[in-house]
């Protein structure tokens, strides 16, 4: 919907009255510039190594310190951020779009067709996020694509618990059954009439995962999972700094600290649509 | 029942006879599969309903009115539903042999449908507009521009003012009396030749009810369209209907001329109904109570063998209790389903 309607307009205004969602707001934007320019923004080439330079504490020439290569931290949690934000925003997008149809099909269609998919559904969301992403992982290889896929596949199966819980209750409504009765096809009233009805509180969770699915890259990456070295991503500088936690703790706390920021402002963003979308709230 | 077949094909035997009617169901069963066992919510119903008439169906919340309709347009839930058999011949078409890609074409095209609650029957996401306009779309094929044009049309027929502006509005600004006169133009949108109102004015107050009321005859006769009424008000049927079948438990009790049942009902069913209208222009009973018919309807899931009205029956006989009694005609369209008019 490029033209917002009434309804969307006034929940703009509700969101943009809070203002801590609009901190999160703007915070979530500079950091997606960041990303985007991430080039002209980095003092340093982020995969230049300097042997002499190895280990400095931060100081006037590297402001967040150098790794144990040498190479500038402050550069290479620039260039992580354009990393992250890819793995967190594909990874969401794969995860909503797939899981969202799954789900509005399941609770559309029901019986046979809607408990097989919610079945295998349920089996997925046996495994905490880290560990389905470790077996999907395995399977099919490691590298930033691969990644992107493999937390997709993660989040699917939650989109569609989303999607299938809110279009049980959405399809029982009346002007569904009026759709029908005007003779409109099946697809038409998933994708015209549930659909725009389960968009809000797909939002507001995909805003929330975007932050999980961070932190899970993050957590992949230490374990060696997520994108190889040296490639920059926040999760496996923070991994690097592990073993010089003692002497050279700049090279976790700050990798870590673009993690906590990101995280938190997504969140912040999460908590203000759901104030603005919940039905309940509303007058 | 076989008696009213017989009835319907007598005449029915007459050509003229026979396109003159639109829709013609014919020994209709629905039942409905739950875990307390079968409900037969439509149980053996005929009735048939010719252009450009309407009939009205009445009866208690549960007596398979909305059931009976839904089965009409085919829009069961099917589980826990289904139509077990039966036919529903609109315009000599069997509506249960078809594919659902037909009966899409019949639907909110040939046979449109009212709902009862204008306050949810409306996507709350979409503008007015687009959703009257969507129905001419499907059906009639016209490009995006000119069903817009039409849904303004319509909107204007229905009796809102200013449309131009209302049809860019959304459900929730509406009242809802403007609810339901939208939900009647989605309705002739596409010139449809039978409409199925289900409880039109059950969620409305009583102005707005007469004037939808209104609304409903008026376009009945600038469309041509005939009208199935479902309700359980009997003053809506007596301003609306030509004809009326009762309802009860599944099963049509009575079926008669408006005037006919209104004058001389004969089912006690009926009657008792009648006898349960407050009447301005008789005196208060010296009680001071109103008349209701004692008892409740029996559970679907649990029919007393024989007739199932015989429990709250003021006039029950000993068959009753053990015979269903056939719906038998006692006079010229007016058929009754009890033992008092004779068959045993």
């Amino acid at each position: 919907m490029i033209m917002l309607s009434d309804l969307r307009r006034k929940q703009l205004r509700a969101f943009l009255r809070n203002r801590i969602s609009v901190v999160g707001a703007i915070m979530t934007f500079l950091i997606l510039v960041v990303g985007i320019i991430a080039g002209s923004l980095s003092p340093y080439d982020p995969l230049d190594q300097n042997v002499y330079d190895r280990l400095t504490p931060p100081d006037s020439e590297h402001l967040f310190g150098t790794d144990s290569f040498g190479r500038d931290i402050l550069s290479r949690v620039i260039w992580g951020t354009r990393i992250s934000l890819s793995v967190g925003a594909g990874s969401i997008i794969i995860g909503m779009v797939i899981g969202s149809l799954m789900g509005m099909i399941a609770a559309f269609e029901g019986g046979k067709i809607g408990n097989a998919i919610m079945r295998v559904v349920d089996i997925m969301m046996c495994f905490p996020a880290e560990v389905f992403g470790i077996m999907v992982l395995v399977v099919i290889g490691t590298g930033l694509d691969k990644l992107i896929i493999g937390l997709g596949i993660v989040m699917t199966p939650r989109f569609a618990r989303l999607a299938y819980g809110s279009s049980l209750s959405v399809k029982e409504r009346d002007y569904i059954e009026a759709a029908r009765a005007l003779g409109a096809k099946r697809k038409r009233i998933v994708l015209s009439h549930i659909f725009p009805n389960i968009l809000g509180e797909i939002l507001v969770m995909s805003s929330l995962w975007t932050a999980t699915m961070i932190r899970v890259e993050a957590n992949l990456s230490f374990l060696g999972l997520g994108v190889a070295p040296p490639t920059p991503t926040w999760g496996n500088m923070v991994r690097e700094g592990v073993n010089q936690l003692t002497n050279a703790p700049w090279m976790s706390i700050f990798p870590g600290l673009a993690i906590m920021v990101a995280v938190l402002s997504l969140n912040l963003i999460g908590d203000g649509l759901r104030d603005v979308m919940d039905p309940k709230l509303q007058g | 029942m076989r008696n009213f077949q017989i009835t319907i094909q007598l005449r029915c035997s007459d050509k003229e006879m026979t396109d003159d009617i639109l829709l013609q169901v014919n020994d209709l069963h629905t039942n409905f599969y739950t875990d307390e066992g079968v409900v037969k919510a439509v149980d053996g119903v005929d009735f048939f309903v010719r252009r450009g008439e309407t009939l009205g169906l009445v009866g208690e919340s549960g007596c398979g009115k909305s059931v009976t309709a839904l089965s009409i347009m085919r829009l069961i839930q099917q589980p826990p539903g289904r139509i077990e058999k039966g036919q529903i011949l609109f315009e000599n078409q069997d509506l249960l042999g078809m594919s659902e890609e037909q009966m899409r074409q019949i639907r909110g095209n040939h046979i449109s449908m009212i709902f009862q609650e204008p306050m949810t029957s409306l996507n709350p996401v979409f503008r007015i507009g687009g959703q009257i306009a969507e129905a001419i779309r499907l059906h009639q094929g016209l490009p995006k521009g000119s069903a817009m044009e039409r849904a303004v049309e319509m909107l204007q027929k229905v009796g809102i003012p200013d449309p131009e502006t209302r049809v860019k509005e959304y459900p929730h600004q509406m009242s809802g009396g403007m609810r339901q006169r939208v939900m009647i133009a989605m309705a002739l949108s596409c010139n449809p030749k039978m409409m199925i109102a289900d409880e039109p004015t059950t969620a409305l107050d009583v102005t707005i009810q007469a004037q939808i009321l209104d609304l409903m005859n008026k376009l009945k006769e600038d469309f041509g369209a005939s009208i199935l009424l479902i309700t359980h008000d009997l003053g809506v049927i007596a301003d609306m209907a030509q004809s009326v079948a009762v309802m009860y438990t599944g099963k049509i009790v009575e079926y008669a001329d408006v005037v006919e049942l209104f004058t001389l009902p004969k089912h006690p069913y009926t009657q008792a109904l009648m006898e349960s209208i407050p009447k301005m222009d008789e005196p208060v009973p010296e009680d001071m109570m109103l008349r209701t018919i004692p008892g409740i309807v029996p559970s679907l899931h649990d029919l007393p063998t024989g007739c199932s009205f015989q429990e709250r029956c003021s006039q029950a006989l000993d068959l009753c209790g053990k015979k269903d009694p056939p719906l038998i005609e006692i006079g010229p369209g007016h058929l009754v389903r009890c033992w008092h008019y004779g068959q045993r």
